[in-house]
C-alpha cells in the first residue's frame, strides 16, 4: 500500500531510521529529526525558559531555530518589550542566524516562506498553531507548545504520532472574488472545528493545480481551524517556480544565509507528491462552482455562510492582512476593490501586510497609495490585531470583518465583540460599503 | 495518584481563546495567568476554583492557538485535572508536557454536572462520580506517554534522556546531510 505526503515526509526523517527505506504509518509513535524550529515573543520566553532547565548549552543547530518578534512588536507595553528582549538575548547569545527584530521581521508565517527557509520535504515545528501554513510548499509543519519547541531546540527532534489524513478535492470552476481564503473557510463549514482533529489534511484537485502559492498558504495554514495537524499540497511547478523566484528576492531583504534554498540543488522534489494507493481516513470532493465568498459569523470558524446569505451586518472595522491573507497577491485583490472608492465613514480600515518584502512590493507597485488614498490605515507587519494584542482591539458590541483566521469570542478585544472572517476581496468591499459586502455589489 | 475535586462543567470547542485571553499573555507565570482563567465565559471561576477541582467539557477543548499558557494558567489555578470528550491536539500534548493530567471520557462528560464531586484515578484511568456512584474506565495512555507523565514532563524526561545516552543527538539522521 502506498503512502500520504504527511507519511512520506514523516518518514524520511525518523530519527536512526534508514533514510528512504522507512515507512511508517498512521498511529505509529515515532521520533523525527526537524529541520526548522520556530518561535515567537509570547511563545518563545515559556520555551527559552525551558531549554534552561534541561542542561543543554547550546541549541542544536543556530541556522534551523529561528525567533520572529512579531505577535505584540513593535512592543505593545513594557511587559511585551521584556518578552522581546527575553528572546532577542537569547538569540543573540545563542548566536542563532535567523532572528528577525522590528523593521526586518514579518508575520512569522508569511517571512519564513519568502527568506527560503522553509523548502518542501522539511518536518518543521512552530510555537505557534499557523505553523501549518509551510504545508503549502509541500513540508510537514505544526504547531506546538513552547515545551516540545525547547526540546526540539535543544535535540533538533520531537516525538509524534503519525497522522492518518483526510484528502479534500476541488473540482470546478472557481466564481469571480472567490480565492484559497473562500475554499478553506468553506471546507471548515463542511468539516467542522474539530473535523480533522489529529488529523493530516491533503489539499488537492485541479482547482488547488491552478492556485496560487499565496492561495495555497492561505488554505494550509487554516488546517488548524478544522483541528488539523498538518495542511498539506503536493509539489509541482507551481510552488518550484514560487521557490525559484525567491532566489532572487531573498537577496533583497536579505537577513540570514539562505542556506536552506541551496540545499534544494540536491533534493528530488518530483517525488513529493502522495502515491495514488495512499490509504485516507476520508476523502471529500468539492465541487467549487457554486462556492460564493464565504463569510465565518461568530465565534467559530466552522459557522460559515455565502456572502449573499449574510443579511444586513453594519461593521466598525476591517483588517486585512495577517499570516492568513497578508501576502502581497491579498493586497492586491483588496487595492482592486478599494482604488477609486472611499472607507465608509463609519469603518476604521487597517491594512498590514505580512512581512518588509511584502511592504515593499507593495509599495512599488502602488498598492499602499491605494489604501491610504481610499482612507485606511497602513501598519507595519504585526499580528496585533489578530489576536485582539494591539492595533485594533475591539470595544463592547464591535464588529469586525477580518482576512484573520479565528473569530473565538474576545479574540480581537472585548469579550462581547464580534469578528466575521472573509477573504480579501470581502473585506475590501465591506470596508466601502459599511456592512458585509460582495464587491460585485459595490 | 487518586484526585478528588468539584466539577467545573462547559460546553464544546472551549477555545484557548477563553481558557486565557490573549490581552494577558504579556505574561507566563502559572500564577499570574490563573487570575484570568475562563474569565471570558465564566466570569466566576478564577475567583472560586479550589485547589483539586476538575473540569468537564465537551468536544476540542482547547482549540485554537499554541499557546502553552492556556494549560499553565488552567494548573495555576489549582485545577488537577481535565476529562473531555475530545481534546485540541496541541493542547493534548501540551497539557502532558507541562504535568497537567487530561483524560478523554465521553460517557463521564454526558453524566456529569457542575458542582458534582468525581475522583479520578490517573493510573489506572479510572473516574468516578460521587454523587451518581457511576464509574467510567477510559483508555490508558500509550506506554511511551506515560514515561513523559512518570517522569514529571517533557523536560525531566528529555533531561534524563540527555544524561543517559550523550549521543541522543548524534544518533539522529537528517535526511539532508
Amino acid at each position: 500500500m502506498g503512502h500520504t505526503l504527511a507519511e512520506k515526509i514523516i518518514a524520511a526523517h525518523v530519527a536512526g531510521g534508514e533514510g528512504d527505506d522507512a515507512e511508517v504509518w498512521p498511529g505509529d509513535l515515532v521520533e523525527v529529526a526537524v529541520d526548522v524550529v520556530l518561535s515567537n515573543d509570547i511563545t518563545a520566553p515559556i520555551a527559552i525558559r525551558e531549554f534552561e532547565k534541561l542542561g543543554v548549552e547550546r541549541v542544536f543547530d543556530p541556522d534551523r531555530v529561528v525567533m520572529v518578534a512579531d505577535h505584540f512588536a513593535p512592543n505593545k507595553d513594557i511587559k511585551s518589550a521584556e518578552q522581546c528582549a527575553c528572546m532577542r538575548r537569547f538569540a543573540r547569545a545563542q548566536g542563532l542566524l535567523h532572528y528577525f527584530d522590528v523593521g526586518r521581521m514579518g508575520i512569522e508565517h508569511v517571512l519564513l516562506p519568502e527568506q527560503g527557509l522553509v523548502v518542501p520535504g522539511d518536518v518543521v515545528v512552530g510555537a505557534d498553531s499557523h505553523t501549518c501554513t509551510y504545508g503549502a510548499l509541500g513540508a510537514f509543519a505544526t504547531g506546538q507548545g513552547s515545551t516540545d519547541i525547547a526540546v526540539a531546540m535543544a535535540t533538533g527532534c520531537i516525538w509524534m504520532r503519525v497522522p492518518e489524513t483526510i484528502r479534500v478535492v476541488y473540482h470546478g470552476q472557481l466564481q469571480p472574488w472567490v480565492g484559497g481564503k473562500d475554499l478553506i473557510l468553506y471546507t471548515i463549514g463542511q468539516i467542522g472545528v474539530s473535523g480533522a482533529l489529529y488529523k493530516a489534511i491533503e489539499f488537492a484537485g485541479p482547482v488547488v493545480d491552478g492556485l496560487s502559492m499565496a492561495g495555497r498558504f492561505t488554505m494550509a495554514n487554516m488546517a488548524i481551524e478544522a483541528g488539523g495537524k498538518a495542511g498539506l499540497f503536493a509539489v509541482d511547478e507551481t510552488t518550484r517556480a514560487y521557490l525559484a523566484s525567491l532566489q532572487v528576492a531573498s537577496l533583497q531583504v536579505a537577513s540570514g544565509r539562505g542556506g536552506r534554498l541551496a540545499d534544494l540543488q540536491t533534493r528530488t522534489l518530483a517525488d513529493l507528491s502522495p502515491d495514488d494507493d495512499a490509504a485516507y481516513a476520508q476523502v471529500i470532493e468539492i465541487d467549487v462552482g457554486e462556492i460564493e465568498p464565504q463569510v465565518a459569523f461568530p465565534h467559530l470558524p466552522e459557522n460559515v455562510r455565502p456572502v449573499s446569505q449574510a443579511g444586513d451586518v453594519r461593521i466598525d472595522q476591517v483588517v486585512i492582512g495577517s499570516c492568513t491573507n497578508g501576502r502581497l497577491e491579498d493586497l492586491r485583490v483588496s487595492a482592486e476593490v478599494l482604488r477609486g472608492r472611499r472607507v465608509h465613514p463609519d469603518v476604521r480600515c487597517i491594512v498590514i501586510p505580512g512581512s518588509q518584502q511584502v511592504y515593499l512590493d507593495a509599495l512599488r507597485e502602488g498598492l499602499i497609495e491605494a489604501f491610504v488614498e481610499a482612507g485606511a490605515a497602513v501598519s507595519t507587519p504585526t499580528c496585533g490585531p489578530c489576536l485582539g494584542g494591539h492595533m485594533g482591539v475591539l470595544a463592547a458590541g464591535e464588529r469586525a470583518v477580518s482576512t484573520t483566521n479565528r473569530n473565538f469570542r474576545g479574540r480581537m478585544g472585548h469579550p462581547e465583540s464580534e469578528v466575521y472572517l472573509v477573504g480579501p476581496a470581502v473585506a475590501a468591499a465591506s470596508a466601502v460599503a459599511g456592512r458585509i459586502a460582495h464587491p460585485r455589489d459595490l | 495518584m487518586t484526585i478528588e475535586g468539584t466539577v467545573w462543567k462547559y460546553g464544546d470547542n472551549v477555545d484557548t481563546d477563553v481558557i486565557i485571553p490573549a490581552r494577558y499573555l504579556n505574561v507566563s507565570t502559572p500564577e499570574e495567568l490563573a487570575r484570568h482563567c475562563m474569565e471570558d465565559i465564566d466570569a466566576e471561576f478564577a475567583g472560586a476554583v479550589q485547589p483539586g477541582d476538575i473540569i468537564v467539557a465537551g468536544e476540542n477543548f482547547g482549540c485554537g492557538s499554541s499557546r502553552e499558557h492556556a494549560p499553565l494558567a488552567i494548573k495555576g489555578s489549582g485545577v488537577a485535572c481535565v476529562v473531555a470528550r475530545s481534546f485540541a491536539r496541541i493542547f493534548y500534548r501540551n497539557s502532558i508536557n507541562v504535568g497537567l493530567p487530561i483524560l478523554e471520557c465521553p460517557e463521564a462528560v454526558e453524566e456529569t454536572e457542575k458542582g458534582d464531586r468525581l475522583t479520578v484515578d490517573l493510573e489506572a484511568g479510572i473516574i468516578t462520580n460521587l454523587r451518581t456512584g457511576r464509574i467510567y474506565r477510559t483508555s490508558p495512555f500509550p506506554a511511551f506517554i506515560m514515561e513523559i507523565i512518570r517522569a514529571g514532563g517533557l523536560v525531566p524526561y528529555t533531561r534524563k534522556r540527555l544524561e543517559e545516552q550523550s549521543g541522543y543527538r548524534s544518533a539522529m539522521v537528517r535526511p539532508d546531510e
